[in-house]
């Protein structure tokens, strides 16, 4: 295992290569582009072995590797925002035929206006579609969960997203430990699905269903995706035990012990976490590492003992709230005791988050009534 | 029947089983005297299931397969003899 400094987006691309991937489908888009220019670099130098295909829209990319995975090919495509937005049609598709796809989604806004830097609008506008999605806070968590999510995708038949802050990641240079060749190997089963498009043994796939089959089905898809969290703590572990390295339970992780937690999700967590430490023991973090499915059980769990608490989103439900916050909340109506619960949507458009964004946050929480929410615009 | 991961199901041919001729108003009726078999009529169906094969004694024909014929009636417009026209699908 080497430790190295490398950009985040060809670290990831790194950890695909590892991964055993036979076919590749992308168009590029500011800030998914390093991800898989890596990648076509990697293939134009015969580094791996698989198919590259430069498609003319991100439609056509997942639309690709939607049917490679389903004749049995391990694939992979990448995008961010507009590009996301245009993949939403056969977002839907892929999960409803239990085709485990993984992609990286490095987080922008969604236009308009046109904005190409960082925030979470893009990927939770997707969580209604039965994806799994994980959400990084660092360039090796973005390494590590690119290689678990195909074991998740795989394990669970369900496609799996994997959201990284553009720039913040996707461009940012960290010390990497990239996984050795033979470890991943050991923790990543060849891919070997039991249901595949094959001339040899045709099945049929994508077949009209009529209401009630379509309602059990569904059902069934939801049933899939509510048990596809035991799958993503018990791959955590498992991952923990070759590589060393784990993400709190894979769902939340939780950070320091104050009673007053922020909950966040995402590259901001390290902002958050050098806060606590320096600033303001009095807090805690509850970091959202799956968004899908929701934790319910692990978030309640973490914020058991909390007095109140800040949700902090990067994205927002328009003409309701923070999309987390609604989440969160909700959960804290099943507690006997519910804290107080306040919501600052923070860095939209790649608005920087900064210690004293942060200390603003404190302050306000402190004297608004539980239910308050506020866009911030920037120090 | 049980239900595999995604609604797979490990048979083909289901959709044969729907016949989807009865969604038809309009029936294309061939006129074998005018009918030279040329093929377009079969290329432009866009369900299929036209196909021109041997008609006895009288040669090579357009034969439209009623069960699954939703009745568009392309190969009325397209047939360059005039061979066939509609009628309304009595039910």
């Amino acid at each position: 295992m080497s430790e190295k400094v490398i950009e985040g987006s060809r670290a990831i691309a790194e950890a695909v290569a590892l991964c055993d991937v036979k076919v590749i489908a992308a168009y590029p888009i500011t800030p998914q582009t390093h991800i898989v220019e890596a990648l076509a670099r990697m293939h134009a130098n015969g580094e791996i072995d698989c198919e590259f295909v430069n498609t003319e829209a991100e439609f056509s990319s997942i639309s690709l590797i939607l049917g490679a995975t389903a004749a049995g090919a391990r694939s992979f495509t990448a995008t961010s925002s507009q590009g996301l937005a245009l993949m939403h049609e056969v977002l839907f598709a892929a999960a409803g035929l239990r085709i485990p796809l993984v992609m990286v989604v490095a987080n922008r806004a969604l236009s308009a206006p046109i904005n190409i830097w960082n925030d979470h609008q893009d990927s939770v506008s997707q969580r209604d579609n039965g994806w799994i999605q994980i959400y990084c806070e660092s360039v090796q968590e973005a390494v590590d969960s690119v290689i678990q999510a195909y074991k998740i995708a795989e394990e669970c038949l369900l496609p799996t997203m994997v959201c990284i802050d553009g720039f913040y990641l996707t461009h940012v240079y960290e010390p990497v430990s990239i996984p050795s060749k033979e470890k991943v190997e050991r923790f990543l089963p060849k891919f070997n699905p039991k249901y595949k498009l094959d001339p040899e043994k045709p099945l049929t796939f994508g077949a009209l269903a009529f209401p009630k089959d379509y309602a059990r089905i569904r059902k069934q898809l939801h049933e899939a995706a509510l048990r596809s969290k035991e799958v993503v703590g018990r791959v955590n572990r498992e991952f923990h035990s070759i590589f060393g390295r784990k993400y709190g339970n894979g769902m939340v992780e939780t950070y320091g012990s104050g009673e007053t937690a922020i909950i966040a999700a995402g590259s901001v967590c390290g902002t958050i976490k050098h806060f606590i430490e320096h600033e303001n023991k009095k807090l805690s973090l509850v970091r959202i590492r799956l968004f899908r499915p929701f934790p319910r059980r692990e978030i309640r769990e973490a914020l058991e003992d909390k007095e109140s608490v800040i949700v902090i989103d990067r994205s927002v439900s328009l003409g309701n709230a923070g999309t987390l916050f609604t989440e969160v909340r909700d959960v804290l109506y099943e507690m006997d005791k519910r804290p107080k619960v306040t919501n600052f949507i923070l860095g939209l458009g790649g608005v920087d988050v900064t210690r004293k964004t942060l200390r603003y946050v404190i302050e306000k929480h402190g004297k608004v009534s539980s239910g308050h929410v506020e866009i911030v615009e920037g120090d | 029947m049980k239900d595999l991961p995604g609604g797979v199901i490990e048979s083909v041919g289901s959709t044969a089983r729907n016949k989807t001729g009865g969604w038809r108003n309009f029936k294309p009726r061939v006129d074998f005297s005018k009918c030279v078999g040329c093929g377009v009529c079969e290329k432009f169906c866009p369900e299929g299931c036209i196909e021109i094969k041997e008609v006895e004694h009288l040669g090579k024909k357009c034969v439209i397969d009623y069960d699954y014929c939703k009745g568009c009636l392309i190969c009325m417009e397209e047939c360059p003899v005039k061979a066939i026209t509609k009628e309304v699908e009595e039910k």
